[in-house]
């Protein structure tokens, strides 16, 4: 089709001042850049050192890489509603009391070990707690009304911020922007990367 | 304009209003094309056409900003970042919700056409012919053989794609070759014929996905981005913009006005026909009239009923076609989320590729040949088969790296499918004016008044339970069955409003679409339905678009317009 005989046949019909409206479709939203969103410089640094723990560089990258600690902060701020942002602020407080007496140190003067340990405990401490009211699956913010464990909502941050991440995606996960066709049954080796989207 | 004048005017941009202008420029009328909301161009103004989570802000997801403004939206998956923009402004255009109604509406050149599931069935002959036998509502004033030409004709132009399966219930259309099953899609077909004796049937899903090109429309079949709703760069899927918009304005008879919201049909009571429509310029508020010989309101079915209920009105207090105490009565939709899911084991070697933008049907098998249930009607089930991603439960798994392997690859395969149900035409389910509010132009407001009743609720039993049976037939792990929440509205095919009948007190709309009491103002969108069938509905508006459109060139040139 001839995009141009049809902008000048809308033009030349309408009247209108059509070309240049400010009215845009497929509205393109401006990247959030995590200034003075209530989350510090510090917060974002503690964000990615507990994600490095869930999601660790391997011969891969990890979360740190993908600087998820600045995608949990916009997300926190932006989409979670006040009663979600309070359990999981309350709970990073309780994270780092947690390292704090049991290793008498801040989190991130923690070995490796130590933090994997510590993480560990909260993971089965959060699927204890959550039973089955949480899936990790559920998309973030999509149901408001249920407020699990502060450390599912960290994992699932964690998670979300990184595998949609172009790192994580690209990286890690399988990416094909274009596929251009489609083959309904190719084989799998085990150790071969799920697509990323 | 000096010249306000024109063959014909279509009202709605969309699917069907894409259609009617085709039709009618192609056949020589000089078409006005009005439209309430934005222009989008095609191509140039998919603006997210090529982005991925890590080009959105909040990597797609909706924020507490976008949910407040749009409270509807977000009761469900529509409201994201990546189609922002791409739905009517809730605070500019409410609703009342008498009862809940999810409204999704697409207020811009090419409408919902842009943001549609795609999924193109054909209505078959028992469905047209069921309100008659069963004595529901009124008949419908045409059969299957009526319509199955322009069937023919507008997949042929739209390019669907889809196997020819040979089942009455789902009559085979005229297809591109249709995007596959995958492996374990096609083992539980069979699994599933097997076990209930060729009585059910798990089939490709027949979608205006191209697997070919169009050249002639400059078109190219489906690269496997299942990007749909961001616009498809490649024209890959049928759409007002990739397809019939083009088509009209290529024969030079198109004039396409954007930014027009039609709050008036004119009616010449004397000559019983209508004359023109009057139009607020949605950004200047400015009023405009243009006038024409016939008038096709394709304005999405809510939104026609709308017009219809504002025209006339000195004439009929509820408005043009209001006579037959029908216009806004028997709302339907199809009722949904429902279904089952399961795990699929042995196929642990296999995986796929490409994106499909489609997947498997089980047509209709409830209430059809010998099987006789405690409701009328039936449903049919959308699916697909798929490994899992990242996303899975991996409570076991713990943290690190670990974790981080066993999620970086695909989990075991599972299947899941969505039954979607025919609501029967039901008096009661009413849309209306409401007196008391009005929208950002000073326009009434509509109110919805809808409930899914004891068929519908009977029905739902079956959509779950058969789901599982299915699957448990077939011999699958871990099945589940599960009901979510519908309210009317949800499955974004509201139809009804406007019905197509025999008699013009029983019936807005004759057998042609025309309204009976103006005849040279057609309804051929989701308003006309007579009643709801099960299939998905947006083949059916083309067709009898198309159909109507012939209809209302060869009565203009026979003087009878």
């Amino acid at each position: 089709m001839k995009r141009r005989d049809l902008l000048k046949m809308i033009v030349a019909a309408t009247g209108t001042a059509l070309v240049g409206s400010n009215v845009l479709a497929y509205t393109v939203l401006p990247m959030e850049d995590n200034q003075g969103n209530g989350y510090s410089k510090d917060d974002v640094a503690f964000f990615n050192e507990v994600g490095e723990s869930i999601i660790p560089r391997t011969d891969t990258p990890g979360a740190k890489d993908a600087n998820v600690g600045s995608m949990i902060a916009i997300l926190l701020t932006d989409c979670y509603s006040p009663d979600q942002r309070k359990v999981f602020n309350d709970g990073m407080v309780a994270l780092k009391f947690n390292a704090k007496s049991r290793y008498s140190k801040e989190f991130v003067l923690l070995t490796y070990e130590q933090r994997l340990a510590l993480l560990s405990s909260l993971d089965e401490e959060a699927n204890r707690h959550n039973k089955k009211m949480f899936s990790i699956k559920t998309e973030i913010n999509a149901d408001e009304s249920v407020l699990p464990h502060y450390f599912s909502m960290l994992k699932q941050l964690v998670l979300f911020s990184f595998f949609s991440s172009e790192v994580g995606a690209t990286k890690v996960l399988r990416y094909e922007a274009v596929p251009g066709f489609y083959d309904g049954e190719i084989p799998y080796r085990k150790g071969d990367k799920a697509w990323a989207t | 304009m000096a010249n306000n004048h024109y063959d014909a005017i279509v009202i709605g941009s969309g699917i069907s209003g894409g259609w009617a202008a085709k039709e009618l420029t192609e056949k020589g009328l000089k078409v006005l094309m009005l439209e309430r909301g934005k222009n989008i161009e095609h191509v140039k103004d998919y603006q997210n056409m090529h982005k991925e989570s890590w080009d959105y802000p909040h990597r797609g997801r909706p924020t507490q900003a976008m949910k407040k403004d749009f409270p509807v939206l977000s009761r469900d998956y529509p409201l994201n970042e990546a189609t922002f923009g791409m739905w009517a402004n809730e605070q500019e255009s409410p609703y009342i919700e008498k009862k809940r109604f999810d409204w999704y509406r697409g207020y811009h050149v090419g409408g919902r056409s842009l943001l549609w599931g795609r999924q193109s069935y054909r209505l078959n002959s028992e469905d047209f012919m069921a309100n008659a036998k069963e004595g529901i509502a009124v008949d419908w004033p045409i059969r299957y053989e009526d319509i199955a030409p322009w069937y023919g004709y507008v997949e042929r132009f739209a390019g669907i794609s889809g196997n020819r399966d040979g089942l009455n219930v789902l009559p085979d259309g005229e297809f591109q070759p249709a995007m596959l099953l995958n492996c374990v899609e096609k083992d539980i077909s069979a699994r599933i014929t097997k076990a209930f004796k060729g009585s059910r049937h798990l089939i490709s899903g027949r979608t205006a996905n191209m697997t070919e090109d169009k050249p002639e429309q400059g078109r190219t079949s489906c690269q496997y981005r299942n990007k749909c709703w961001l616009g498809c760069p490649f024209g890959g899927f049928f759409s007002t913009q990739s397809s019939t918009l083009p088509a009209a304005v290529k024969t030079g008879n198109l004039t396409l006005r954007p930014f027009s919201i039609v709050k008036e049909i004119l009616y010449n009571k004397d000559k019983k026909r209508a004359t023109g429509v009057s139009v607020i310029d949605a950004q200047t508020n400015e009023i405009y009239e243009f006038t024409s010989k016939i008038i096709f309101v394709n304005a999405s079915s809510f939104n026609s009923t709308w017009l219809l209920m504002n025209s006339a009105t000195d004439e009929w207090e509820g408005g043009l076609g209001s006579s037959s105490g029908e216009l806004g009565h028997n709302v339907m939709d199809h009722h949904f989320r429902v279904g089952a899911s399961a795990t699929v084991e042995g196929f642990d070697d296999k995986y796929y590729y490409g994106r499909r933008p489609s997947g498997f049907y089980v047509p209709r098998f409830r209430n059809w040949g010998s099987d006789k249930r405690d409701y009328l009607r039936g449903f049919g089930y959308q699916g697909s088969a798929s490994r899992q991603g990242w996303k899975r439960d991996v409570a076991e798994m713990g943290i690190g790296a670990d974790l981080k392997d066993a999620i970086s690859e695909p989990g075991p395969w599972q299947i899941g499918m969505t039954a979607f149900g025919e609501m029967l035409p039901e008096h009661s389910n009413r849309i209306y004016l409401d007196p008391n509010k009005t929208d950002k132009w000073g326009l009434p407001v509509l109110a919805m008044d809808v409930a899914i009743r004891e068929n519908e609720l009977r029905m739902r039993k079956d959509m779950q339970q058969d789901a599982v049976d299915m699957f448990e037939a077939a011999g699958l792990t871990n099945v589940q069955g599960f009901e979510k929440e519908y309210y009317p509205g949800m499955g974004i095919h509201e139809m009804g409003t406007a019905r197509m009948g025999r008699d013009p007190k029983t019936s807005v709309l004759n057998a042609h679409n025309q309204v009976w009491d103006a005849l040279n103002v057609f309804v051929t969108d989701g308003a006309c339905m007579t009643s709801a069938s099960c299939v998905n509905p947006s083949l059916t508006y083309m067709a009898l678009t198309a159909r109507a459109a012939s209809f209302a060139v060869d009565e203009l040139k026979k003087g009878n317009l």
